[in-house]
């Protein structure tokens, strides 16, 4: 039996605003989804509910790593469990530099019982590791002397996301709109990192979960999504195979918003509100 | 007193886990000493008078002390900056703790030696330093010059010892640069001073590794008064690094300093410093320097701990193409305000400056920069940039900023930007993310912060300043 991420009836709401209404989605350790969607129909929002995020109330269901409820879990002890999400915006931690805080990182997570204070991975070890996954990206030595995401172009930022997702080796991992802001070329590295990455090829040969989160088929191409969830309105309204992924990035989602008019009318009411409020 | 200073007196095994009242803080313990001579508490002119007799001094330094002790009556206290809740009667103003200096590593007394080892000095002298001067307590117990330094006419000591050896050198700028009339503390130091260093670096003499000074306070109620005086001379250059951990007490106590510094032509001057006192301490001090043509002077300022720190260190940039350079961090937590900044003074054409501030606060501590940027009228094409950052903590925290500029001359070019920041959720989250804990994501935005200062220390103490700041944010997220 493999392992396994499940989520059940999952309700969420930032300040009080339900964003999420009852999602479900199971995902074994191995397997690939795609997640697509009009923006703001709440694919990000699942994201980073999963991953812990403290703004992102859970307002009811569960999600479960192996069976156990993780609601209750801060991101420290989801990342450590094995979960991992490549940000759509990464935020920027000027001073630090990204070979120190990947040192902590990978440490921590590869050691998720580890107390503040104990010993950090070897230096020689980690260099090696590092090194080694930033060539497989094709990354600059000089990168892990730079600050983490602090002034990178769109493209390092993301790629910044991979080699992280590289070194941690995850059991399950949300990759949340990776292919945005980059060119043909370095998406066609991005996919076929998250596919090596995924299969386990670069790391230790642990196959991973993943949930990619995309506009576009681009990053399918190699990661050929073994099921295509569509959200609207909070909730996912239809799950297929690849097909459906390539019908909505040529024919967008007048069909599906047709298919489900409930979720279509949440989705504009949610739409309308935003921008009332902006 | 007559005890015999050679002789180790029974130490207490420094009680870590009980010294610490509220925050932890690894160098809170006190070594017993044994004291030659303790001036009584409180303030008068006799007791001026009585300093300068134990010291031997001569009459021109008794009558400075004299004079500087009637101005330090005459002036009021400061009405800006932090609030000054002292009784100047009851303080200690003096005390001699060894006979004699020591020369030797072995004419050390067997306590000090062991307040060393807490602080990890021995090895770190035996790797890095090359001249250490270290005060315990008023006077300067324990200094090494390399031979070379000598050679090349260096002088390296004690301010005191200055007074003997060096009066005419020591007298042409002793108070010149901050003159007693300055403040009310600088006033204060110049009648009751004690201690300190005294460097003169001859024309062209480049030393190329930094001078190092461990500053101590260790008995209650004890104001420490060092003074220093620094000369570098035309094209010599320098590095001073000055470092002060201080035991915890109950009751308040005071340090106050002057620092002097005096950057001749094509000179260079750094003078580093680490200060991280005790919570219930006052630390008020005046440093300044003056920088003559193309000469470059910096100070890099961290201050930690106190009850209330008030400093500004300065550059007055007296020549065409002086340069001072200002790079100042405070940390301030629960019960303390460091009410820190800089001061650049334009005086000649062409002249540069540059003032890095960033502060910290974090349970209920406060921090503001206070700064002056002055342009005098024909100092013409000056360039002046400051930056100062803060990063608040918690919301029981508080920032403020003081920036104070005065042009007089319509040809330059004068940059301030401010920033206030919190610990933002978002970078939490996304540490939090990768495996961190809070604390330690904290702790990482943190170093992250002070890294432009981290980066310019020498090894040793930028290695301390992490330690230091570490102990400072443990516990501090929950």
């Amino acid at each position: 039996m493999p392992e396994t991420l499940k989520i059940t009836d999952l309700h969420v709401a930032v300040e009080g605003k339900p964003i999420l209404r009852g999602v479900n989605l199971t995902i074994h350790r191995g397997e690939t989804h795609a997640l697509m969607g009009p923006n703001g129909s709440g694919k990000s929002t699942l994201g980073n509910a999963v991953m812990g995020h403290p703004g992102y109330e859970i307002t009811g269901g569960s999600i479960e790593l192996n069976g156990e409820n993780i609601v209750e879990w801060d991101a420290t002890q989801r990342s450590r469990a094995g979960i991992f999400m490549a940000f759509q915006r990464p935020m920027a931690i000027p001073g630090v530099k990204m070979a120190d805080f990947l040192r902590h990182a990978t440490t921590n997570v590869r050691n998720p019982d580890r107390k503040e204070g104990e010993e950090l991975i070897p230096m020689r070890q980690f260099r090696k590791e590092l090194t080694e996954q930033m060539e497989h990206l094709r990354m600059d030595k000089e990168f892990a002397r730079r600050y983490v995401n602090d002034g990178f172009s769109g493209g390092e930022m993301k790629r910044a996301e991979i080699l992280q997702m590289a070194m941690l080796r995850p059991k399950f991992a949300i990759l949340d709109e990776t292919d945005s802001g980059l060119d043909v070329d370095a998406v066609k590295l991005a996919s076929e990192s998250i596919a090596a990455i995924g299969q386990g090829t670069t790391g230790n040969g642990d196959q991973m979960g993943i949930l990619i989160i995309t506009h576009h088929d681009k990053l399918l191409e190699r990661n050929a999504p073994d099921f295509t969830h569509v959200m609207l309105g909070g909730k996912i309204v239809e799950t297929g195979g690849i097909e459906l992924a390539q019908e909505l990035y040529t024919e967008g989602y007048d069909r599906v918003r047709a298919a489900y008019p409930d979720a279509a009318a949440t989705e504009q009411a949610m739409t309308e509100k935003d921008a009332i409020a902006n | 007193m007559a005890t015999d200073i050679t002789q180790a007196p029974d130490l207490q095994a420094p009680d870590l886990e009980n010294s610490a009242l509220g925050e932890i803080n690894k160098y809170d313990f006190i070594t017993p000493t044994t004291d030659v001579f303790k001036a009584e508490r409180g303030i008068n002119r006799e007791i001026v008078a009585q300093i300068s007799e134990m010291k031997g001094e001569p009459g021109w330094m008794r009558d400075f002390r004299l004079e500087a002790f009637e101005i330090f009556e005459s002036k009021p206290m400061p009405k800006w900056g932090g609030d000054i809740a002292l009784d100047f009667q009851d303080i200690y103003y003096y005390l001699k703790p060894t006979k004699e200096q020591g020369k030797t590593w072995d004419d050390v007394p067997q306590e000090i030696k062991d307040t060393f080892d807490k602080l990890g000095i021995p090895e770190a002298e035996k790797k890095y330093l090359a001249g250490v001067k270290a005060q315990f307590e008023s006077e300067v117990v324990y200094g090494s010059l390399q031979e070379d330094l000598g050679n090349k006419g260096v002088i390296f000591t004690d301010t005191d010892t200055a007074v003997k050896e060096h009066p005419k050198l020591l007298r042409e700028y002793f108070g010149k640069i901050i003159p007693s009339t300055d403040n009310k503390f600088a006033a204060l130091n110049s009648a009751v001073w004690s201690g300190g260093s005294f460097i003169y670096v001859p024309p062209g003499v480049k030393i190329e590794f930094p001078l190092q000074a461990y500053f101590r306070i260790n008995a209650e109620q004890m104001g420490q008064f060092e003074r220093t005086l620094i000369i570098v001379d035309e094209g010599a250059e320098v590095h001073y690094v000055e470092g002060c951990t201080a035991p915890m007490y109950t009751t308040e106590s005071l340090h106050s300093a002057v620092v002097e510094v005096i950057v001749k032509k094509n000179g260079r001057c750094r003078y580093t410093t680490i200060q991280n006192w005790a919570n219930n301490i006052y630390n008020l001090v005046t440093k300044r320097a003056m920088a003559y043509q193309d000469s470059l002077m910096e100070w890099i300022d961290g201050n930690l701990g106190s009850h209330l720190t008030m400093k500004y260190p300065a550059v007055y940039m007296m020549e065409p193409g002086a340069r001072g350079e200002i790079l100042s961090i405070a940390f301030s937590s629960k019960g303390q305000h460091q009410d820190a900044g800089a001061k650049v003074v334009h005086c000649a054409p062409n002249t540069k400056s540059r003032i890095i501030s960033k502060s910290i606060s974090k349970n209920g501590g406060r921090s503001s920069y206070r700064g002056l940027c002055k342009v005098e009228d024909g100092a013409t094409g000056c360039k002046s940039n400051v930056v100062c950052d803060a990063l608040i903590l918690d919301s029981d925290s508080r920032s403020d900023t003081y920036p104070y500029i005065e042009v007089e001359e319509q040809d330059v070019q004068i940059e301030h930007e401010a920033s206030v920041s919190r610990i933002g959720e978002e970078q939490l989250f996304y540490l939090m993310s990768r495996g961190l804990t809070e604390a330690e994501a904290s702790s990482m935005i943190v170093s992250g912060f002070i890294e432009p200062l981290i980066k310019e220390l020498p090894m040793e103490y930028a290695v301390e300043m992490n330690r230091l700041i570490e102990l400072q944010m443990e516990g501090s997220v929950g």
